[in-house]
């Protein structure tokens, strides 16, 4: 790096918005998904579905107002992003839409719960209502940096949330996890608006205490092992995890948060040490943990041999069933699919469209539309990551790091869960499956890497003109 | 902070990468074996999701399909004349699985069958839902209803073969069931189910191809066979060796005889009367090894009779003492033999010592009824010669003409057949079955053999009851197929 530097001529070079190319891009996001809500009511019905114009307006008018939003108050934001979100969301709709029309889960829930409601409408008004929240929060968080200010809050609020499942009265144990609370007549999961204020308080915590966690650690067996009183933030997030995973019965969130944090810190401290104290610690509570919980210990014994303890039965051949019918959706739908609409995911029952929605995909568009999935959401997180690298703040690096570290732990604890490859933990695929919370919170997040990766790419503020620079001329040694 | 966020970057590649390498895993390498598991009901809704093809007898379905509500099979299946048929085609049911014709050839009829695969294609290109293919069968439609109207309450079987093809014109086993009564999933279906399974009755089971018997005096025709091919018999007319009383080589026991006349009476003779003392006699001559091989070119111990549907196999023990061999040689000890086995007996006495292979699919054809695959008739073997296949059809006439065969004889149609008693259970505490085998033979050469058999025969006495049961259904069988081939 050469000392002389004319910072002048950068300022020159104006850097483009790409607002075009995501317009051009949301074009894309918007008629992929009405041409598979045609598809599906075609193989359903054998005629276009009914709503189509008023679905696919509506995607379109929800998408461009997402858009205005963005080129006006994130000039310079990564123009994938917010296509990618759409097309999920807008293909996610069209998945609940589908197992809607399934005659066996509207027998399953008449039998069980006396009546059958359908799901697409209410998530029809989540995505507009998270939509809403993206450009909340793009027009309230003009600057990401001004959430270091809420560190401590967020801990505290986050706190709440996840505890607030445990509160008699409130929380609902439903299926055997208690990670929902009911609120007049809407149940809301609270742990995944904490996975983003959490990434708030790591964020603004670890920027601080970086350079201590980093610097004062005795080197012990090739680690540098950290100070007593550093490690203790580091266990409370440990005990906190295992505490959810406990009570709530709720492995996925657990694992999100634990690993969501060992990324932060590893990021913050540049310290390999981090990452080995931090898998030794998880894979400690998950085995204590898996030999006294008996919820867990079923979902590991249904990952293990899930046709076995399906036939086996007892207790545990409900969830021994459901994966067994996952994977052999997977397996029904080979290479290419059966196709939109017609394949029979629903026989997984009731989390057909929640839990594993992505079963749907596997069997109805086969090999190739889940390596598409796939691609969409590995390319929302290297996104992420991206913008990350690009954040010129330590706050905003670690902020961004922490949201697309979470989102790929939970697109693979989920993926993994219903595929078999990792016990199932009960999360949602993020954008695809039914359920408020996860769309409202997906959009925040998506809203917040916008922010970052806006502020990431905007230029630098022109300096005052320079009168030297006119005069002065820069010979450069080669 | 780049560095550790560059191998954050690569951590998240990897976990992408580990989810794209478990759906190949799960979606290509495994997804035969996931898309056929047992636990799959894909494969049984695939499999009624549309119209089955039908199995056909003499160009009308005796199959049929009708929709079904409120379950996840669209289509099931139903049968024309069911408890008639149920021999002949099985049963396919969404909820009980299939056998039979209707799991052998489930692939042409469900319409998947790589053969088929232009047709869908094609299908795919007009719009045109996929369709099953259908089993052209050659069974003779007034043969299997005489059989199954003749045998009526009694537990009983009828095989009737063309002697000269090998086609099988009629395959009736009574008790019978309706294959429809539980075709569906409903819980009718699985009442009509246990109650079957469970019965007494077994009557499921396909008594026609899937239940031996002891054969009783029919088994004397291998005998007679056996004599003359191995030489121990050359002039059927001429005196045998054989005393009165006939004592079992090696042993006390004497060999009765239910009529007189026995004492060195000749092969026809003995034929005609039935002298359980000739046979043993002549069998114990033949001996054991020489019986067992010209027992075994009748098709006898021979496992892989596939008509498709495959037969049990008759058993001619192969490694009795003597006095076993000259009492299996009038089908009683351990001598066994499926009804069809011994339709196959006379079918080769009447199509002059060549057996045909047996065989009920005519052929498979495609939706639109375009050939897919067509039997050829094939040679099994060869019994006996021509010469002493004629020597045996003389005998079997005198039977029918002049001896315990008289209920089968037909105006103006040459028969010849051969009745039998076999008795069986402890010391014969249990009612004998009552036998008939015969063919019918016009100026066109022989178009029918037919073997009945009747379980609980309220006579015990030889061959009478064998004639007078058996014969009468044989008769009408063979009388259908002759009026129906003009």
């Amino acid at each position: 790096m050469s000392v002389v530097t004319n910072t002048t001529t950068i300022g020159a070079i104006e850097l483009p918005s790409r607002r075009n190319t995501e317009l051009m891009l949301l074009g894309f996001a918007v008629v992929i998904p009405i041409f598979a809500y045609a598809n599906v009511g075609l193989a359903i019905d054998g005629k276009l579905p009914p709503g189509m114009v008023v679905y696919g307006l509506a995607l379109a008018v929800v998408a461009g107002i997402a858009h205005l939003v963005v080129r006006r108050f994130a000039k310079y934001a990564d123009p994938l992003l917010l296509p990618l979100g759409i097309l999920l969301n807008g293909l996610g709709l069209v998945l609940i839409w589908r197992l809607d029309q399934s005659v066996r889960l509207q027998n399953l829930a008449k039998r069980a719960y006396g009546g059958f409601s359908e799901s697409a409408p209410n998530q029809m008004i989540y995505t507009a209502l998270g939509i809403a929240l993206f450009c909340g929060v793009l027009l309230v968080l003009k600057d990401h940096r001004t959430l270091q200010r809420f560190t401590y809050i967020s801990m505290a609020v986050a706190l709440v949330l996840l505890i607030l499942p445990i509160v008699p009265g409130l929380g609902a144990d439903v299926f055997g996890a208690k990670i929902w609370i009911r609120v007049g007549g809407f149940s809301i999961q609270p742990g995944e608006f904490a996975k983003i204020v959490l990434a708030v308080f790591f964020a603004g915590y670890l920027m601080v205490k970086r350079d201590a966690l980093a610097l004062a650690s005795r080197r012990f067996m090739g680690l540098y092992l950290p100070r007593g009183r550093d490690l203790g933030p580091i266990l409370m997030i440990w005990a906190m995890s295992l505490l959810i995973l406990i009570f709530e019965n709720d492995l996925g969130t657990s694992l999100l948060f634990f690993g969501m944090f060992v990324i932060m810190l590893y990021v913050a401290t540049e310290r390999t040490s981090w990452i080995v104290i931090g898998l030794l610690m998880s894979v400690g509570g998950a085995v204590v943990v898996a030999s006294f919980s008996g919820h867990v210990g079923a979902r590991v014994a249904a990952w293990t041999d899930p046709f076995g303890c399906w036939e086996r039965g007892g207790l545990d051949a409900g969830a021994c069933e459901q994966i067994a019918q996952s994977i052999m959706s997977f397996g029904s739908g080979g290479v290419l699919g059966a196709g939109w609409g017609q394949g029979n995911s629903d026989l997984i029952g009731f989390a057909a469209n929640s839990d594993f929605i992505f079963s749907t995909v596997g069997e109805e568009l086969g090999l190739a539309g889940v390596m598409a999935f796939l691609m969409v959401y590995g390319l929302i997180i290297e996104r992420g990551v991206r913008t990350a690298l690009a954040a010129r703040d330590p706050f905003g690096k670690l902020f961004a790091i922490g949201l697309s570290g979470a989102f790929a732990l939970q697109i693979f604890v989920v993926a993994g869960g219903v595929m078999g490859l990792i016990p199932l933990t009960g999360m949602t695929m993020p954008f695809l499956a039914s359920g408020g919370s996860s769309v409202l919170a997906n959009w925040a997040l998506i809203g917040i890497l916008i922010r970052i990766s806006d502020t990431a790419r905007r230029p630098a503020p022109a300096p005052a003109p320079s009168p030297d620079s006119e005069m002065t001329q820069v010979v450069r040694p080669s | 902070m780049n560095k550790p966020l560059r191998r954050i970057s690569i951590f998240c590649g990897l976990l992408i990468l580990a989810l794209l390498i478990r759906t190949n895993w799960l979606q290509y390498v495994q997804a035969e074996e996931l898309s056929t598991r047992k636990e799959n009901r894909r494969v049984q809704i695939a499999q009624y999701a549309q119209e089955r093809g039908n199995i056909i007898v003499q160009g009308e379905p005796i199959t049929g399909s009708a929709v079904t509500d409120g379950s996840d099979y669209k289509y099931k299946r139903t049968y024309v004349n069911g408890p008639m048929w149920a021999p002949v085609t099985g049963y396919a049911s969404q909820a009980f699985g299939s056998n039979q014709l209707e799991s052998l050839e489930d692939s042409i009829l469900t319409g998947n069958d790589d053969r088929l695969f232009f047709d869908r294609t094609i299908g795919m290109f007009t719009g045109e839902k996929k369709q099953g293919g259908h089993v052209v069968t050659t069974l003779n439609a007034a043969a299997q209803k005489a059989g199954f109207e003749k045998l009526g309450n009694r537990k009983g079987a009828v095989a009737a073969i063309d002697p000269r093809t090998g086609a099988i014109l009629a395959l009736v086993s009574t008790p019978s069931y309706d294959p429809s009564s539980f075709a569906g999933n409903s819980k009718a279906d699985e009442k009509a189910w246990v109650e079957l399974k469970d019965g007494a009755d077994k009557k499921l089971v396909n008594r026609a191809i899937r239940e031996t018997y002891p054969p009783g005096s029919t088994f004397k025709v291998v005998t007679a066979a056996a004599a003359l091919e191995h030489g121990v018999v050359t002039e059927i007319d001429a005196k045998t060796d054989t005393p009165e009383p006939y004592f079992l080589p090696g042993t006390k026991t004497e060999m009765k005889n239910h009529s007189g006349g026995c004492k060195e009476a000749s092969l026809n003779e003995a034929m005609r009367i039935s002298c359980n003392s000739v046979f043993a006699n002549l069998g114990d001559k033949v001996t054991r090894d020489k019986m067992v091989e010209t027992a075994e070119k009748f098709g006898f111990n021979d496992d892989k009779i596939d008509t498709p549907v495959r037969a049990f196999a008759s058993v001619y023990d192969k490694n009795m003492s003597k006095d076993g061999n000259a009492l299996s040689s009038i089908g009683q000890f351990n001598t066994a033999a499926t009804p069809l086995q011994m339709a196959m007996v006379a079918a080769a006495v009447a199509n002059d010592g060549k057996l045909m292979k047996p065989y009920m699919v005519d052929q498979l054809t495609a939706p639109n009824a375009d050939t897919v695959e067509k039997h050829k008739p094939e040679e099994m073997s060869r019994p006996m010669s021509a010469e002493n296949a004629q020597k045996l059809q003389a005998m079997m006439v005198n039977v029918v003409e002049n001896g315990s065969g008289k209920k089968a004889r037909i105006d103006g149609v040459t028969v010849g057949g051969k009745t039998g008693t076999a008795q069986h259970g402890e010391k014969n505490s249990k009612k004998p079955y009552a036998w008939f085998i015969s063919y019918a033979k016009t100026d066109k050469g022989s178009p029918v053999a037919v073997a009945v058999v009747i379980e609980d025969s309220s006579a015990d006495r030889e061959d009478i009851s064998g004639g007078g049961l058996a014969a009468p259904v044989a008769k009408a069988v063979m009388e259908a197929v002759i009026k129906s081939q003009g």
